[in-house]
């Protein structure tokens, strides 16, 4: 095989220039993460994570990342199955808007998600009626978070949902199954690998999204501040160790959340009996 | 990190309309759909356009050519125009290089491609200021000898070039592994020039998923927002972009204006979603012609 691969042209500068961009861009801009936040020492380092407000930061950012990636579960899950399953008018028109949270610009999101749920506006006034304010508090870092991930769980099941073997839900129905059943057996077992990532894509990007969150969150430190925010504003303090060591400790907790949910997904593959 | 390969396209379809099913499931799970598509998707669309021209024409049309939105434009093209057909280059080089050879250390080079999907674009914009910026490693440098990068178009390129980094790259790995060389072998052993292998045999058969990826980079270039925000300083009339003008503009109470500029990158949104169809429209033709 390689020796057959030798065969084309291009090798050393194509891996050359690849090489050369990813350093450039990539990788000595993260080593320059990990040695500045080395220049401190341990309790300075402590001092800066064990922060009151950074502390409440990172629950607000995970709870609302959270919260928003696991509702998308199911309205991903739902919006999906729907446009693979069910014959829908301009079906077309409403696939290609899924991608709409990927191509709009963030900060376009996050200014009309803010007037729309603003207690006056659109939507906020039928919450306002009921008492519950939603811009300005965690619930409106939630929505935008669920509108920034709703397209990561319906790409990943789309395909999935595609390749489904038809003809074991039939077996499982004429073989006496309710359609519940059949729901949870047939059809949940293989689509758990899918939900997982699209999950744990919608939770990554909830971690860091900036530009669709800081208009709807109101930025009240203790309550509705999320980390990418607080790291914006130690740089404008010129506090330059304090937004790396958060930013780093950002960057490590969802690499770790990251390798849970993948070893999450070898185990729940192996126990299905699934590729 | 292989698990991402897929998602950003969907998958071609069938249509089926399954006997077995309960109508009543149906037609509710259907309007349940079509609702959170609705209120998630459709809604935030019409805002932007009702509150755009909220007051009138011609406060819409004052806000689109004021100067500095003017200013704006030009720095979001200007930026597209540097970021887009450098990473499109990237793109061709690092797929050519994972999809045709096997060599050590190629599997981290992939994740490292794929690893500014996973960083925070303000932790994105953060990393240039340490290196670049004035208590940075090479900052004082640079600035020093008139080419200041933070705070300057080239703190905006670097910002933008990395979110958008891995747009191609990743359209084109999983694309030309699936192709496999053969022909391409062909062609070099039937004595055709590397240039000419590509131009002839490898373009020709990437070029539409090379349009995807192309097409997803420019949008991000154009509409990011933290990175850039974090290195560009904002300064009206020099470093700012038309997503931060929609930020300033909008933190100074002028909603309307806000929103005006907002319609140019809906606008710049619902183009890139068409063209989209229309790529995935015809690569799928391609791959119906190929197997058939």
């Amino acid at each position: 095989m390689s020796q057959r691969r030798s065969l084309l042209p291009g090798f050393g500068l194509s891996l050359g220039v690849t090489v050369f961009t990813v350093s450039l861009l990539v990788l000595i801009p993260l080593l320059a993460l990990v040695t500045k936040s080395a220049e401190l020492s341990l309790g300075e380092l402590w001092h800066t994570l064990a922060d009151r407000r950074v502390l409440a930061a990172f629950r607000v950012s995970f709870s609302t990342a959270f919260a928003a990636a696991f509702l998308n579960l199911f309205l991903g899950l739902i919006v999906a199955w729907v446009l693979v399953r069910y014959p829908l008018p301009l079906k077309r028109a409403w696939d290609s808007l899924i991608d709409l949270p990927f191509a709009l610009p963030t900060a376009v999101a996050g200014i009309v998600l803010t007037t729309l749920y603003s207690p006056n506006g659109w939507l906020g006034q039928f919450f306002a009626e009921l008492g519950i304010r939603v811009a300005f508090t965690p619930l409106g870092i939630t929505i935008a978070l669920i509108f920034i991930g709703l397209p990561f769980v319906v790409r990943t099941v789309e395909p999935v949902l595609q390749d489904l073997d038809r003809q074991q839900e039939e077996a499982s129905t004429s073989l006496g199954a309710s359609r519940w059943q059949t729901f949870r057996r047939v059809l949940l077992p293989p689509l758990v690998p899918a939900l997982l990532t699209g999950f744990s894509l919608a939770f990554a990007r909830g971690l860091g999204e900036y530009g669709s969150v800081i208009f709807i969150a109101g930025n009240m430190p203790m309550k509705s501040e999320i980390v990418p925010l607080l790291i914006v504003t130690k740089l404008e303090q010129y506090n330059y160790p304090g937004a790396t060591v958060i930013a780093l400790a950002s960057l490590v907790v969802a690499f770790v959340m990251l390798l849970i949910i993948n070893g999450l997904q070898q185990w729940t593959r192996q126990r299905t009996g699934r590729d | 990190m292989s698990t991402t390969q897929n998602i950003l396209r969907p998958a071609q379809r069938t249509d089926m309309a399954p006997a077995e099913s309960i109508p009543w499931v149906r037609y509710a799970l259907s309007t349940l759909a079509l609702l959170i598509i609705a209120l998630f998707l459709i809604l935030p669309l019409v805002a932007v356009l009702f509150e755009a021209f909220r007051e009138g024409v011609g406060a819409y049309v004052d806000a689109i050519t004021d100067p500095y939105t003017g200013h704006a434009i030009l720095l979001t093209l200007i930026t597209a125009l540097i970021c887009v057909p450098l990473n499109t280059l990237f793109g061709i080089a690092a797929a050519w290089c994972i999809a045709r050879f096997q060599f050590p250390g190629r599997s981290l080079l992939t994740t490292l491609i794929d690893l500014p999907f996973s960083v925070s674009p303000v932790i994105a914009g953060l990393v240039f200021i340490l290196i670049f910026g004035s208590q940075g490693w090479f900052g004082g440098w640079f600035a020093g000898h008139g080419f200041p990068i933070i705070f300057a178009l080239p703190g905006i390129v670097l910002a933008t070039m990395f979110v958008t980094l891995p747009f191609v790259a990743r359209e084109l790995i999983p694309l030309m592994q699936e192709q496999g060389a053969e022909q391409e072998e062909a062609s070099i052993m039937l004595g055709a020039s590397a240039w000419r292998m590509f131009w002839t045999i490898t373009l020709p058969r990437i070029k539409w998923g090379l349009l995807y990826g192309i097409i997803l980079c420019n949008a991000r270039a154009m509409g990011e927002f933290g990175a850039v925000s974090v290195v560009s300083g904002h300064i009206r009339g020099a470093t700012n972009t038309l997503p931060l003008h929609v930020e300033i503009l909008y933190n100074e109470y002028q909603f309307s204006a806000a929103f005006a500029v907002a319609t140019l990158l809906a606008g710049l949104a619902i183009v890139t979603l068409i063209i989209k169809s229309i790529v995935e429209w015809r690569q799928q033709r391609q791959w119906e012609n190929a197997s058939s």
